[in-house]
Formats: structure tokens, C-alpha cells, sequence
């Protein structure tokens, strides 16, 4: 190969060498041992390489091997189909942004601080939390670095979730908490849908680390009782951590105002779209209490001042952070998902006070909707009597795999199966009153 | 002469409009009554800004010309390889709309990526396999540690001591405290390599496994990585390789082939994804021979069809779906654009960016290079000690000057068995010329450290704005992490 777009020195290998004083690159390796040096081409991509258009041409030849959906799924658990402004991925592709690294020189990188701030401010604001970091990877490792949190703060070692749960949350809980050996106790749901409130408060809190609920749960029920909870919490020196789906706080009690210690959520529903999973925004904030801030996790940006008195940002309270504590550190988290917490902050700064409560509301509307015509029209009932925000859990009068199969054919993703007649459907502003009626039409067809 | 643009822009929380809206919410014609109990109702209204769709665009744009990446200039910043990122991989954007929850069947499309990527990664690194669950290193360092740990209980013993080389970086010692080692370190030796006789004299039946990077934060090949692989697995202790510095060796020697068992690679340092300004990368953790099992899942295998699979002793899960897969088709896009030809030039040619920069650099006067007699591969470590001796210029100023010269800075005081380090890594895709710039730079401010001092630690003066307030930014009495708190120190607590 003698040239390549992203290889620029193909063409002065020889003058570089000379340079150096040595003759051939594979000098510059002796110090590996002979026998362990590869002496061949590796067994990447398709042996040569591709131009762009070549590239294009195999990027949608796998995006056609995707089934083609007429509308975005009717699935959440965790991950939400949203409508993304325009002004985000403008905003985002800014090369100043996003080839920029970590901003350890806050000199050059005020533009990027002043953004994560931002970010910072205004999930505080839609949160009522005085502290946010700068973002974990999503929900799961921002709930399990909480749980860790609170672990360090009073040294013991049970944490207390709901069933009601993300299930898939659990898990990477579980992974994250178990070479500290941490234990998880589970309460379980009542017939309405939400935390068992009796069994919670008939627990042993002695040994409790925290508590976490989450909010709407995974069935999408809206708990209603959470004061209880951060006053249980309270009274027996247990953190409190809530799990919110940033979304619903357009309508629903924020965490500051229910009295959480910890809240956590992922800020993928602001403004990143779904990629298949990953990368979204880990969402973590915190009281303004010095005993939690200094056992907080992550990356934070403040507010100072410059040499000339000018206002300016910088990463702060860095003595928490792995390259200065070491194995001492809150967390081992270094890259963490900053173009993504960018994303919120500008959907947030552009639904604004109005437009996140005005969406909220489309979002109740029109998953109420959805469950209304699903009842009119007789094909089962819905699983919890308590209300419900963005998702509900529907038993239908038939085999759910059988049904869901069905919509595939007719390009509809159903919701998630939970049982053998039961799913869990997501139901936001992308999804039309059109495309709810063809789902429901549909599915009449088949039940 | 470069200057950076200053704006004395708000923060968008300070913008004064009212009723604005910059994002229209859909509406359908519905009738349905909010029922949700009033004592559940959001109280207050968020502080939320009140601005148009103009406006918005035009703070960001004016935050971004106060930002600095890769596109605007070099980034020599040691342990983090900012490399071009090509524009190719912004192009993946058809995959952005498939849901991790997805039946399989209908997304065999990006399994089939992914299934691709775990078999490249795997191949690339020496290894068996790949699960694509860690969105960044750190993360695949926890998965990597906690993989050792359940090995070794599983064998019914519990081994407590997880070594990491003193100049590791801060993620190794931890992510094994996160997953409830206790660390001992390996001292360097004279040579910057592992001293073999430390390791000889810790190594024990109490050791679960050795934490190690090769080339190491020194961009120096530990040449005895077999004896170092050998007295691992003496014991039954699990060899992990931090992948964070492959690029260097990259298509000369992979690390299963040097005894690692398992490796995590950053794909925002080797592989191409765009760094974002801190986030988000993509990673993979890969294993071999008997560690293979205890990978994190979900793993993508092939039959008539692709799906996702569980290891038998999958250590669980670290991510909450499939990793950071959006950033795994930029990765792969850049892995289409090279070809095997191409990533197997990727270690000879940041290797040799490097040692051309030493050969530029040889003999600046105050700085100084640990076994000056060793190539280099991905990166090299000044120390900038005598020169802070005999001018009272640190590392820190040097730092600073060169963003006065349209540089970005080395990573500074790393790794810490340095002093006054300056951690300088080129990466393969900077042309020749800037590399003579880059070290021209060096020398200039080395040169007026000698002459006036003052010069280089009255830097930066031709960025957005000036050195800033450590102790105003970090005191209990001022710290100001939020708006938020900015605002209930205001004199009369008002609300906008
Ligand atoms: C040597 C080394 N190991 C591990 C890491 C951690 O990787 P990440 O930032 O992706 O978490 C880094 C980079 O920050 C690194 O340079």
C-alpha cells in the first residue's frame, strides 16, 4: 500500500527512518521477541481497503438485512423511541466538540466545560437535585455506581429494590455490586402495581445500605407513595436513590421534591436516539451535602474564575477521581458519555419549561389512548389498576407470541413479552394515532 | 498567530426571553384527562430556559469555537491516542433507529456487525473471543477483573491480591478495588520495564491475577512479557492486558500470543471512534481459552441465523443492552476503510511517528527521557524535571505554552513513576510536517524557559480565557457545580 486518506506518512517512511538513524521499521521492534512477532496481515475488514463508496454500499447492505418497520417499535423497557430535533445532530457534529477529548485544559476547552455545565444545570433544575455529574454510561451502571455510593457512606452492605425493577437494570446491578459482595434484598409488587409499602417498612434496616424504587416503575405504573420511602429512609440512616425516567418529570413530583438522596435515569429519552442499545446518558445527581458529593462517582464541571476575573469552567473536586486516588477512588470511570449529556442539554434548552411539561402530557395522552382502544375493542386488560405513564402491561385474551408475530408480518414491533399473554407497550409522541389504530386493528385481526 | 474565539456568552440558563419554545411538540387530537393523583403532580415548573430554535443554535455554535479537537489541531495527549477520526463513520446513521429489545430476527443486520466486529477484535488481539458489552475501557477493565475473581472462586479459593505495574493507569488499581482486590504494585525497574525479580518475590498462591499494559505508559515494550506470563500462570494467576495502548504494536505481536488471557480494548483509542469531548467510546473485552466462558453477555454467535448467547459463566452483564453499538459502526466503518492491509500498518506507523518525534527531540536541553537508548512504540515520556530545576518552568507550563501555540497539551504528571512528566503520543495519522512544528514548538519554549521564565509561566494568553481558579472552583465555600447552587447564593434567592 502506498497511500492512504488516513495514513499520511506512507509516502516519508524513508525520511523519517533516516531521521531516526535506522533502516527499516521492523528495527524499531527488536525489543519484541522474534518468535512472538506476527509475520502476517491481520484478518480485518475484507483484506484491502474500501473506498467511502464501498464502505456505503456494505453499510446498507446490512441495513437491509434489518426487518424495515412501518412505524418505531411500541418498545420501552428502558429505551424509548423519542422525536429528535433537528438541531441536535448539527449542534453535535460540531468537530470542536466531538473530536475533542476529556477537557483536562479548561483554557482551551471552555466552550465544551461550559456545555457539560450546562448539562449539569439543567438536569438539576429538571430533577430539583443541586448536584449532577457529567454522565455514566446509561441507567444500569449510574443506579449500580449509586448503590456503591451509598455503600461507602455508611458501610453496609444490603441494597433494597423492587421487583418492579428493569429487570435488565438488576442484572448489571448485580455484576457491578458483586466483588464488593453486596447483597440485594427484592420487595415485592402489590395488586395495584407499586412497591409493597408494608413489607418495606417491615424490613430489618440495620444492615440496609439503600433503598431504591423506580419511577414510573417497570410496568410503567406511577408509584404514588414515594414520601413514605425517603422518610422510611430517613429515619433509619438509609440512602435514598430513585431511578426517574426524565421524561415523566414534565408531569410528575420531582426526586429533589420527593426528598431522594440519589437519583439516577438515563437521558437517553432527551434527544439520542435509540442505536441499538448504546451509547445513551447515565444520569446521577445528588443532594448538596458535602458527606454525598465527596463519595459522588464521576466527572464534574464548576464554575470559577480565570487569572483576569473572568468567568470560567473547570473539572472539579478531581481528589474523587481514579488517576489521583488510584485504587482509593470513588469510581474506576474515566470516558464517560459526554457528547450524549451535550445531546440533553440542548433538548433540554430547546423543549424548555414548556415544551418538556407539553410533552409529558402528549406522552400520557396518547399512551392512554393506545390502552383505551386496546379495552374498547375487547382484546384483554390491562395488568395494574394504578395509572400509568408512557407504558403499560396488557393481558391479552390470546397468546401473546403468536400475535406479535402476526404485527411483524404487517411491519409492527409489538411490545415486550412479559408472560405468555402479556406485554409491555411504549407508547410516545413518534407513534400516531394512526399508527396506534393500525396496531390495535391488527391485532383484533389476529386475537 | 493562532487565537482561539472568545465570546462572553450567557449560560443558557441566564438567556432573558419569555414563551419561547425552540422545538415544536407533535400534537394529536385526543381527549383524555390527566388522572394521575394531584399529590404526584409535578409542584414547580422546571427552570428550564425559554428560547427560540435561533437561539440555541447560536450559543452552541459560540460554545463550540471555545472548544478544541483533533479537527482543529494536534492532540499529542499520551494514553489516549487521538487519532483521526474519519468522517466515513458519520455515516451510520440508518442503524440509529433499531431498539435493543428488537425481536432478533429483525435486526440480523447489526448482528451481523457485531458478530464481524467480536471475530476482527478477537483476531487482531490474539484472542478467542469478544463481548462487545463494555461501552469503554474502565468498563472492560471491571468486566476483566471480575472475570479473574469468579474464575478463581469457582476453582474454590478465594484470592485477594491483584497486581498492577506502578505505572499503570489509574483505572487498573480502581477497577480491581471496585471488584474487591486489594492492589500491590510492581515497581519499575531502572529501565521503566517490570522488574522480574519484584515479581518473582510477590508472586504467591494469593495472587488472582497481573494487571498490565505492553507497550507499557511509558511506550516501552516490556520485553519479558513471556517469564512475566510464565510466573502468572505459575500460580494459576489470569494474565489482563489493558488494550489502551495497543495501537502501538497493532499488526506486529498480539497480546494472546504474549500469554495475556484477556484483553480490553478501547475502540476510541485503536480503532477510530471519536473521543466526543470525554465520551462516549466503545469497548470489547476478549478472552481466551478457559477465561472465554465468563464473558460478559450478551455474546452474538452464528448458526443458520445470529443471536445472542450467554456464557456458560458469563460474569453477567455491565451494560444494560448491547454496549455502545452506535460507536461499534463508526469502528467498523474505519475497519472497512483500512482493511487488513491498513490496520496492520497501524502499529509501524504510530511507531514510527514517535521515534521520528524522539529523533526531533534528542538533546532539548532540561528534558530528559528514561532509557534514552530504547525505541519507543505508540508514545514517549519526558521528564521536564531538570528543566524545572533550572528555570521553575514545569510541566504544567509547558503544557500551557503550547495552547498558545495551537497545540493541545501532552497528558502531564503520567505515569506517576515519572517526574514532571510529559506524555507525548503522535499517533500514525499527523503528517510528518506538524510533527516538525509540533517539536519546533518544544524547543522555542524550552529555549525561552532559559531566557525569561516568565514568558512560558505567564501562559496561556491566546486561548478563550486565562489559567483558571483551582481553589475558588473546588472550595466547600464556592464550589459551584450547577446553576442551581449558583443561584441560592444570589443575595435575594429569586427565581427567574
Ligand atoms: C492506559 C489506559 N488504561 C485504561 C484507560 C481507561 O479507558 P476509558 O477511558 O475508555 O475508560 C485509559 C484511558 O483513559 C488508559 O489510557
Amino acid at each position: 500500500m502506498d497511500n492512504h486518506p488516513w495514513l499520511p506518512n506512507i509516502s516519508r517512511i524513508q525520511d523519517m527512518l533516516r531521521e531516526i538513524g535506522v533502516e527499516e521499521i521492523d528495527e524499531l521492534f527488536q525489543d519484541v521477541p522474534e518468535d512472538l512477532i506476527l509475520r502476517r496481515e491481520l484478518k480485518v475488514g475484507y483484506d484491502s481497503p474500501l473506498s467511502e463508496e464501498e464502505i456505503r454500499w456494505r453499510l446498507g447492505q446490512v441495513a437491509e438485512r434489518n426487518l424495515k418497520l412501518k412505524y418505531p417499535p411500541f418498545l420501552g423497557a428502558g429505551a424509548y423511541p423519542h422525536s429528535i430535533p433537528s438541531v441536535i445532530k448539527f449542534i453535535l457534529s460540531r468537530s470542536e466538540f466531538y473530536t475533542a477529548y476529556t477537557p483536562y485544559q479548561p483554557e482551551v476547552n471552555q466552550g465544551l466545560l461550559q456545555a457539560l455545565f450546562e448539562y449539569q444545570s439543567l438536569m438539576a433544575e429538571l430533577l430539583e437535585m443541586d448536584v449532577v455529574n457529567s454522565s455514566h454510561y446509561d441507567w444500569g451502571g449510574s443506579l449500580a455506581e449509586a448503590v456503591l455510593m451509598a455503600h461507602r457512606i455508611n458501610g453496609r452492605r444490603k441494597v433494597v429494590v423492587p421487583e418492579s425493577i428493569n429487570p435488565l437494570h438488576e442484572q448489571v446491578l448485580r455484576t457491578w455490586i458483586s466483588g464488593k459482595e453486596l447483597e440485594v434484598v427484592k420487595v415485592p409488587t402489590g395488586k395495584d402495581g407499586k412497591v409493597d409499602l408494608d413489607f418495606l417498612s417491615s424490613l430489618n434496616p440495620d444492615e440496609i445500605s439503600s433503598v431504591y424504587v423506580q419511577q414510573p416503575n417497570f410496568f410503567g405504573v406511577v408509584e404514588t407513595e414515594l414520601e413514605y420511602v425517603t422518610e422510611w429512609a430517613r429515619k433509619n440512616n438509609v440512602v435514598s436513590i430513585v431511578g426517574v425516567s426524565p421524561l415523566s418529570l414534565g408531569l410528575i413530583k420531582s426526586p429533589g421534591e420527593l426528598g431522594f438522596d440519589i437519583a439516577v435515569g438515563d437521558g437517553q429519552e432527551l434527544g439520542i436516539p435509540l442505536n441499538f442499545g448504546g451509547p445513551y446518558s447515565g444520569i446521577l445527581a445528588t443532594r448538596m451535602d458535602m458527606k454525598l458529593v465527596r463519595q459522588m462517582p464521576g466527572r464534574i464541571v464548576g464554575m470559577t474564575q480565570d487569572v483576569n476575573g473572568k468567568r470560567g469552567f473547570t473539572l472539579i473536586l478531581q481528589t474523587r477521581e481514579q488517576f489521583a486516588r488510584r485504587e482509593k477512588a470513588t469510581s474506576n470511570i474515566t470516558t464517560n458519555e459526554a457528547l450524549m449529556a451535550l445531546a440533553n442539554a440542548v433538548y433540554l434548552s430547546l423543549l424548555g419549561r414548556n415544551g418538556i411539561k407539553e410533552l409529558a402530557i402528549e406522552i400520557y395522552k396518547r399512551s392512554h389512548y393506545a390502552l383505551k382502544r386496546m379495552e374498547d375493542e375487547e382484546l384483554g386488560t390491562r395488568k395494574w389498576e394504578s395509572d400509568f405513564f408512557e407504558e403499560f402491561t396488557f393481558v391479552f385474551r390470546s397468546d401473546y407470541d403468536r400475535i406479535h408475530s402476526e404485527l411483524l408480518k404487517r411491519g409492527i414491533h409489538g411490545g415486550l413479552k412479559l408472560g405468555p399473554r402479556e406485554a409491555l407497550f411504549c407508547v410516545t409522541e413518534v407513534h400516531t394515532k394512526r399508527a396506534i389504530d393500525d396496531l390495535v386493528n391488527a391485532i383484533k385481526e389476529v386475537v | 498567530m493562532w487565537r482561539q474565539a472568545y465570546w462572553d456568552e450567557p449560560l443558557i440558563t441566564e438567556y432573558k426571553g419569555k414563551g419561547r419554545q425552540g422545538f415544536l411538540v407533535p400534537k394529536e387530537n385526543i381527549e383524555a384527562e390527566i388522572k394521575l393523583p394531584e399529590k404526584i403532580r409535578r409542584g414547580r415548573e422546571p427552570e428550564l430556559p425559554e428560547v427560540s430554535e435561533l437561539e440555541v443554535v447560536r450559543h452552541f455554535i459560540r460554545l463550540s469555537q471555545m472548544s478544541f479537537g483533533v479537527d482543529t489541531g494536534m492532540m499529542p495527549l499520551g494514553s489516549c491516542t487521538m487519532k483521526y477520526n474519519p468522517k466515513i463513520e458519520e455515516e451510520t446513521g440508518v442503524f440509529e433507529r433499531t431498539h435493543p429489545l428488537q425481536d432478533q430476527d429483525t435486526v440480523q443486520g447489526n448482528l451481523e456487525v457485531m458478530y464481524e466486529m467480536q471475530r476482527w477484535l478477537a483476531e487482531a488481539t490474539g484472542m478467542d473471543e469478544c463481548s462487545l458489552q463494555v461501552p469503554a475501557g474502565s468498563a472492560g477493565e471491571l468486566a476483566g477483573v471480575l472475570m479473574i475473581r469468579k474464575y478463581h472462586r469457582e476453582q474454590n479459593r478465594r484470592r485477594g491480591e491483584m497486581l498492577v505495574a506502578d505505572s499503570a493507569h489509574g483505572t487498573n488499581p480502581a477497577s480491581a478495588a471496585m471488584a474487591g482486590f486489594s492492589v500491590i504494585y510492581i515497581k519499575s525497574n531502572q529501565e521503566g520495564l517490570v522488574d522480574l525479580d519484584v515479581l518473582k518475590g510477590t508472586i504467591s498462591e494469593n495472587v488472582a491475577g497481573f494487571m498490565l499494559t505492553n507497550p507499557n505508559t511509558l511506550g516501552l515494550f516490556e520485553e519479558n512479557i513471556k517469564e512475566i506470563a510464565d510466573l502468572v500462570h505459575s500460580v494459576d494467576g489470569v494474565l489482563y492486558y489493558d488494550g489502551a495502548n495497543l495501537n502501538g504494536i497493532l499488526g506486529i505481536v498480539r497480546p494472546g500470543d504474549m500469554g495475556f488471557d484477556i484483553v480490553h480494548l478501547n475502540l476510541h483509542k485503536t480503532f477510530g471512534v471519536p473521543h466526543g469531548g470525554g465520551g462516549p467510546g466503545a469497548g470489547a473485552v476478549c478472552a481466551k481459552g478457559k477465561m472465554v466462558e465468563y464473558l460478559p453477555y450478551p455474546v452474538v454467535v452464528k448458526g443458520d441465523r445470529y443471536s445472542l448467547v450467554k456464557p456458560e459463566r458469563s460474569i453477567g452483564k455491565i451494560s444494560v443492552f448491547n454496549g455502545n453499538f452506535g460507536n461499534l459502526m463508526r469502528s467498523y466503518a474505519y475497519i472497512l476503510g483500512l482493511g487488513g492491509k491498513g490496520v496492520s500498518m497501524i502499529g509501524k506507523m504510530s511507531t514510527l511517528a514517535t521515534n521520528y518525534l524522539i529523533a526531533k527531540l534528542r538533546g532539548v536541553k532540561g528534558l530528559e527521557l528514561m532509557a534514552p537508548h530504547r525505541f519507543r512504540k505508540h508514545e514517549v515520556v519526558f521528564s521536564a524535571k531538570k528543566l524545572a530545576e533550572e528555570t521553575g518552568v514545569t510541566a504544567f507550563d509547558v503544557a500551557k505554552a503550547l495552547l498558545d501555540r495551537g497545540f493541545y497539551a501532552p497528558t502531564i504528571y503520567f505515569p506517576p513513576n515519572v517526574e514532571e512528566a510529559l506524555m507525548i503520543e503522535p499517533t500514525e495519522t499527523e503528517p510528518v510536517e506538524v510533527l516538525d512544528q509540533f517539536a519546533e514548538a518544544i524547543k522555542e519554549i524550552v529555549e525561552k524557559a532559559y531566557i525569561n521564565p516568565s514568558a512560558i509561566t505567564s501562559t496561556p494568553q491566546n486561548t478563550a480565557v486565562g489559567r483558571l481558579d483551582q481553589v475558588k472552583a473546588n472550595h466547600p465555600s464556592t464550589v459551584t457545580p450547577t446553576y442551581r447552587v449558583l443561584r441560592s447564593r444570589l443575595p435575594n434567592q429569586g427565581r427567574k
